[in-house]
């Protein structure tokens, strides 16, 4: 335990004034965590890397982490990522968005950057709330559960961030917890070196905005239910309709062989250019 | 279309200026467009398309709409690219959260907008110049900006050449307006020798990386700029922030910020401030104007001094930071100042808010998607 607490120390901004802004139970800094393991687990150079975030609380996390970081606008962190990407394919662009960030109001920036599978890796924080701005309601808030403002229960659907990627055309697209934190360290690993746009979306609880609206009595309570419902793929496909409903499906929902957007345009570039 | 000119090394070619934009751009050292087609600027990204994946590094980019194309821009410009988009009014009202973004994290960007009849999608292929106080205050909070204009295709590859150095320069957005007449008018011009040419690119820094203030509060104002990925890691925010661009919000750190970033403009005034004065030192009368009607107004200065009429014309080149020291000269000078504009009076009232009763403001406004005529800026000057 000390060990990894040494390796996470070393990728902090010491300068950074310290305590960070997540609440005591915040799934956010759990993500963190595991985002410095798998970039350390991975061999990447600091400089290599660039983490790109929107506006919420999971946008602060970059500002903590010794890596090229930007805090940008809300739900736009993708189109500043793919230009990065596309004027330096060497870096490594990694982007860290909430639901609201990623598909409420950034929604049509995810599904075109998933069509065009532009090589960078979104990680979405799904905590099923606009956690920043005090508990209103996401595209992501369940049905019939509350928040300020849906005070007598969400009307609409809601979205399934996996399957909408997944259908837009990403190559890479898998969901994990915060309970299951070596699963997460290598999800995030597979994303960071799967070419082409590769999403893990992580659910990570909310006790302060959701957890308190909708019937869990303390922190440990959500974390409870998490690791109750979280079910791998194989057997969520096997359990009745009736159980899915309650369940959450983890694991890799899809891996395929896929040639990054900036290197398709390198490639023609090259040709165009008579280069080799 | 391009021909060789025998005695002097530049060429001459026929260009729209939407395509002279293009050519500016390029030998400003542009390598990156993002951006999403809109009328009347379309031109600029189709032809960008054609040319920058022939350049080492060169990348186009046509993007989901025009907040996606203002943020691949800024993300590119970070990674080190200078970097541009083009777009015309819906587009620009779409860009504008993603401008304050650039004026507060200090990104260096171009960002041409081809001005159509508004408001919403209005006339799409008639010219304007409605947007000239968008462009100075259209995205939120106290910010300072550089706005810049043209008048004719020659001045469309001047002026983008200069709003790229501009931004290096100053590390800010810089915004160039065109309208759709000038950018849809097809003339001939000089495309200059790169070697004559002053091109300037942003500093990097050469201080070890621990040494380095993203946003130190130097004597310029302007900090130096590392690509990412060079090895100088640092944190860039749209919150507030101190000099080493973590958020703050400490009132003397947010005063010390937002007050270099309008020194950092206003202390180079004099560097920025561009006008043309055409027969100015005997004018009684001035005609200030700019972008497409400053061609009219050229016109009709001269044709009412073959009537025996002291008429100038001041051309505003650099609309904001405002001009204010020509256009004093001129308040001072002439009993009375004429501005034509394709608005309802947006420089006017600039020139109005710069006049202390020493000279008479008249306006002439249309707002009917036609060009202002050299006859009806006579006609008002005539009149008085
Ligand atoms: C254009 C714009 N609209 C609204 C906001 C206000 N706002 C800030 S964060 C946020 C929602 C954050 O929710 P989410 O993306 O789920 O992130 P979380 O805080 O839950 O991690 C909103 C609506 C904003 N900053 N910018
Ligand atoms: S409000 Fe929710 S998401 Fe935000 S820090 Fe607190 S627990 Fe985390
Ligand atoms: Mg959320």
């Amino acid at each position: 335990m000390a060990k990894v607490t040494q390796l996470v120390h070393n990728y902090l901004r010491h300068s950074k004034r310290f305590p960070h802004v997540f609440c005591p139970g915040c799934g956010h800094g759990i993500v963190l965590g595991s985002l410095i393991r798998s970039i350390h687990s991975l061999g990447l150079a600091k400089d290599d890397v660039v983490l790109v975030a929107g506006i919420g609380c999971s946008g602060r996390i970059p500002v903590y982490v010794d890596f090229n970081t930007i805090h940008t606008t809300h739900g736009r962190a993708l189109t500043f990522a793919t230009g990065i990407k596309l004027a330096n394919p060497r870096l490594k662009v990694i982007v860290i968005m909430g639901d609201g960030d990623a598909l409420s109001i950034g929604g049509n920036h995810l599904i075109h950057a998933a069509r065009r599978n532009i090589g960078v890796t979104a990680l979405v924080l799904n905590n099923h709330i606009y956690g920043m701005t005090g508990g209103q309601s996401s595209c992501t808030t369940p049905m019939g559960s509350f928040s300020t403002t849906t005070p007598f229960g969400q009307l609409e659907e809601e979205f399934d961030i996996s399957r909408v990627t997944k259908v837009c055309g990403a190559s890479f697209v898998a969901r994990t917890t915060v309970m299951q934190a070596k699963t997460m360290d290598s999800m995030i690993s597979e994303a960071v070196l799967h070419p082409g746009f590769g999403l893990v979306e992580i659910i990570s609880p909310c006790h302060t905005q959701y957890g308190r609206k909708n019937k869990f009595k303390s922190c440990v309570d959500m974390y409870k239910w998490l690791q109750k419902s979280s079910t791998p793929l194989e057997k969520f496909k096997e359990m009745s309709p009736e159980k899915q409903e309650k369940a959450i499906a983890t694991g890799i929902f899809e891996k395929r062989d896929c040639e990054g957007l900036e290197e398709k345009y390198a490639r023609m570039r090259r040709n165009l250019r008579g280069e080799r | 279309m391009a021909s060789k000119s025998r005695k002097n090394k530049f060429t001459e070619i026929f260009a729209l200026g939407n395509e002279a934009v293009v050519e500016g751009a390029l030998l400003a050292g542009c390598t990156f467009y993002a951006g999403y087609p809109i009328t009347p600027s379309t031109e600029i990204a189709e032809e960008m398309a054609n040319r920058l994946p022939h350049l080492r590094g060169g990348v186009f980019i046509q993007m989901e709409d025009e907040i996606a194309g203002l943020g691949a821009v800024i993300g590119a410009s970070l990674a080190g690219r200078k970097a541009m988009t083009a777009t015309s009014g819906p587009g620009f009202s779409l860009m504008q959260e993603h401008i304050g973004y650039a004026c507060i994290t200090e990104v260096p960007l171009v960002l041409v907008n081809v001005m159509r009849s508004g408001p919403s999608t209005g006339m799409p292929t008639n010219p304007a110049q409605g947007d000239v106080q968008q462009a100075r205050w259209g995205t939120h909070g106290d910010h300072p900006i550089i706005v810049l204009s043209a008048c004719d295709v020659q001045e469309c590859l001047e002026m983008t050449v200069t709003a790229f150095n501009y931004a290096e320069k100053y590390r800010t957005p810089v915004i160039l307006l065109l309208d759709e007449i000038t950018a849809h008018t097809r003339e001939k011009i000089r495309l200059p020798d790169p070697d004559e040419l002053n091109i300037f690119s942003r500093l990097t820094p050469s201080m070890p990386p621990e040494w380095y203030m993203p946003y130190e509060d130097n004597m310029r104002g302007v900090a130096s700029m590392p690509p990412l990925g060079s090895g100088y890691r640092y944190h860039v925010t749209g919150l507030i922030h101190d000099d080493h661009g973590y958020p703050t919000s400490n009132p003397r750190e947010v005063e010390q910020i937002m007050h270099r970033l309008f020194r950092k403009i206003d202390q180079f005034f004099y560097d920025i401030q561009m006008v043309d004065e055409i027969m100015c030192e005997d004018a009684e009368v001035c005609v200030v104007a700019y972008g497409c009607v400053a061609r009219s107004a050229a016109l009709a200065v001269q044709q009412a001094r073959e009537r025996g009429i002291r008429a100038g014309l001041l051309k505003l080149k650099t609309l904001f930071p405002f001009p204010r020291p020509a256009v004093e000269k001129m308040l001072r000078q002439c009993s009375s100042i004429l501005v034509p504009e394709m608005n309802m009076g947006q420089i006017s009232r600039e020139i109005k808010r710069v006049n202390n009763g020493q000279s008479k403001i008249l306006t002439l406004n249309r707002v009917d998607g036609q060009i202002i005529t050299p006859a009806q800026i006579l006609g008002k000057i005539q009149k008085g």
